[in-house]
C-alpha cells in the first residue's frame, strides 16, 4: 500500500503527554505526543461509541475516552478496558523539520 | 432533532424495548451530540488529573471507619449501645459505598487502573449492584442520560408511585431485584432488557459474578443458622438494607422532577451544595451537573470545575433541603400530571457556541 503523507502541524503544537484533534478529507484522527515527545496518530473516534479522544485524557502511553472512561493504548490502539472493546486503527507518524506527518494510507489494527 | 410529545393518554415506557426507544432514535435523541459548557483544553487538562494520593486516602478513612465501627458493634453486640456503631457502619456499607462503586466505576477515583477494579468489586458487592451489568447500564446512562427508551438508570418513571418510593428508602425492592437477577444470571440467562446494553462478550462474566455472589450471600446466611445469631448478617447484606437509605437520598437529587428527552445535562442534572461530610459519603456526586457534562473529571476536582462553568448554568440548590423542596411538590404533581417537571433556567445559546473548545487545529466537526 502507498504512503500519503499529510501535514498535520508543528511539532509543539501538541503539548506533551497531550493530544490533538486532525481532520483530513472526511475522516477525522487524534495525534497524541508521548512525554518523552514521540509522536503517535489514531483514529479519532472511540470505537465504543463515536466520541472524539481529542478530548479525552492523556496519561502515560494511555488515552482515555472523556464520555464513558474507556482506555487505549495509543501506541498499538489495543483497547485495555471496558466499554472500550474493540482497538483503535493506528497510523505511522513522522517528524520532518518539525513538522508532525501522518500516513493516512499506513493504517493498522 | 424534536422532542417528544407527552401523550397523556398512552403514557411513556420506560422499558428498553418498547415504542419509547424507537421513538427517541427517530427524534435524533440517540447517542446524539449534547451541550457541553466552554472550558479551554489547558483547564480542563488539569481539572482531569487523576491522583492516586487522594483516593488512598479517603478509601483509608471509608474502611477504616467501618473497620472501627463494625468492631463497637461486635464488642456491644446484644446491648443497646451497639445500635449508634451498626447505624454508622450501614451508612458506610450502604451508602458510602454506593458513590465508590460509582467513582471507581468510572474508572475515574485512583490514577491506578487495578486499584480502581479492585474497590469497584468490593463497593459493588455491598450495594449489590451487579458489576458488569452495572457498568454497562451505567455506560448507557451516560450516553443518553435520561432518555425515556434508552435510559436504563431512571430512577423515578413518571408518574411516580410513592409506596415504591417509601419503599426504596429501604433499598428492599433493589435487594429483592437483585436476587431475582441473580439467579437468572447464575442460571446462564440474561434479562431481554440486559442484552440490549450488555455485549454478549460480557454474558459469561455477569454469570460467574452471579454464582460468586449467591456462593458468599449462602456463606453469611448459613453462618447466622449456625450460630442462631443476626451478627453475621449485620455485616453484609442487611446494611444493603439499613444503611442504604442516605444513598437512595442522595440519588433522588440527581435527576427526579427534571427534563427528559433533553440533551442538555443542565436541564436534567441538579447541583447541590453539600457539606463536607456528606461530600465524604457522596464522593462530590452533589456535583451531578458537572460529573455528566464531564465525566472524565474525577470527583476531588469537580468542586473547582463547578466554579469554572456555574456561570452557565441554572444556579445550584444551597442545599439537600433546598432540593428537596422542589422534589416532594414535584412529585405530588407529576402523580396527576405526568407532563410536569422543573424547566431549570439556562441561557440558550447559538449552536455553533456549544462546542467543547478542543485543540486549534479543528478544522471541521465530522460526527
Amino acid at each position: 500500500m502507498s504512503n500519503q503523507w499529510v501535514e498535520v502541524c508543528h511539532v509543539d503544537d501538541i503539548d506533551e503527554e497531550d493530544v490533538i484533534r486532525f481532520d483530513h478529507q472526511q475522516k477525522t484522527y487524534a495525534v497524541y505526543r508521548s512525554h518523552n515527545s514521540e509522536y503517535f496518530a489514531t483514529d479519532g473516534l472511540c470505537t465504543h461509541e463515536k466520541i472524539h479522544l481529542a478530548d479525552g485524557l492523556v496519561m502515560d502511553f494511555v488515552i482515555e475516552c472523556p464520555k464513558h472512561n474507556g482506555r487505549f493504548d495509543y501506541r498499538n490502539g489495543k483497547a485495555l478496558n471496558v466499554p472500550a472493546c474493540v482497538n483503535l486503527k493506528t497510523y505511522p507518524v513522522k517528524v520532518e523539520a518539525g513538522k508532525v506527518l501522518l500516513d493516512t494510507q499506513g493504517g493498522g489494527a | 432533532m424534536s422532542q417528544i410529545p407527552f401523550d397523556p393518554e398512552r403514557g411513556k415506557d420506560y422499558s428498553l424495548t418498547g415504542e419509547q426507544a424507537r421513538l427517541a432514535e427517530e427524534a435524533g435523541l440517540v447517542s446524539a451530540q449534547w451541550y457541553q459548557c466552554p472550558v479551554p483544553r489547558k483547564r480542563m487538562k488539569e481539572l482531569m488529573q487523576r491522583s492516586d494520593n487522594r483516593a488512598i486516602r479517603d478509601t483509608a478513612i471509608w474502611l477504616g471507619a467501618m473497620l472501627v465501627t463494625g468492631l463497637g458493634g461486635y464488642v456491644f453486640w446484644g446491648s443497646a449501645a451497639c445500635v449508634p456503631f451498626f447505624l454508622v457502619y450501614g451508612l458506610l456499607y450502604g451508602t458510602a459505598a454506593n458513590s465508590r462503586w460509582h467513582e471507581t466505576g468510572h474508572g475515574t477515583a485512583f490514577k491506578t487502573r487495578w486499584m480502581n477494579d479492585v474497590v469497584y468489586q468490593i463497593a459493588c458487592f455491598m450495594v449489590m449492584y451487579e458489576p458488569q451489568v452495572w457498568r454497562w447500564s451505567h455506560a448507557r446512562h451516560h450516553t443518553d442520560t435520561i432518555i425515556v427508551g434508552r435510559d436504563p438508570e431512571i430512577v423515578e418513571p413518571r408518574p411516580p408511585r410513592l409506596s415504591m418510593i417509601a419503599l426504596k428508602f429501604l433499598s428492599l425492592p433493589h435487594v429483592y431485584n437483585v436476587f431475582k437477577s441473580l439467579f437468572l444470571h447464575a442460571s446462564g440467562q440474561m434479562s431481554e432488557e440486559e442484552k440490549v446494553f450488555v455485549p454478549q462478550t460480557e454474558f459469561a462474566k455477569v454469570y460467574r459474578t452471579a454464582r460468586i455472589w449467591l456462593a458468599l450471600h449462602g456463606l453469611v446466611i448459613a453462618s447466622a443458622l449456625y450460630l442462631n445469631s443476626w451478627l453475621p448478617l449485620m455485616y453484609v447484606l442487611l446494611p444493603t438494607i439499613y444503611g442504604g437509605w442516605l444513598s437512595y437520598a442522595f440519588g433522588l437529587t440527581q435527576h427526579v422532577g427534571l427534563a427528559e428527552d433533553e440533551l442538555d445535562h443542565r436541564k436534567n442534572c441538579r447541583t447541590i451544595y453539600m457539606n463536607p461530610l456528606f461530600r465524604f459519603f457522596y464522593s462530590d456526586m452533589n456535583y451531578h451537573l458537572e460529573h455528566h457534562m464531564f465525566p472524565m473529571v474525577p470527583y476531588h476536582a469537580l468542586a473547582k470545575l463547578h466554579e469554572e462553568i456555574k456561570d452557565d448554568c441554572p444556579p445550584p440548590y444551597n442545599s439537600l433541603v433546598d432540593a428537596y423542596r422542589e422534589i416532594i411538590p414535584t412529585l405530588m404533581k407529576q402523580r396527576k400530571d405526568p407532563s410536569f417537571y422543573i424547566k431549570r433556567p439556562i441561557r440558550e445559546r447559538a449552536p455553533e457556541a456549544s462546542r467543547t473548545e478542543t485543540s486549534e487545529h479543528q478544522e471541521s466537526a465530522f460526527s
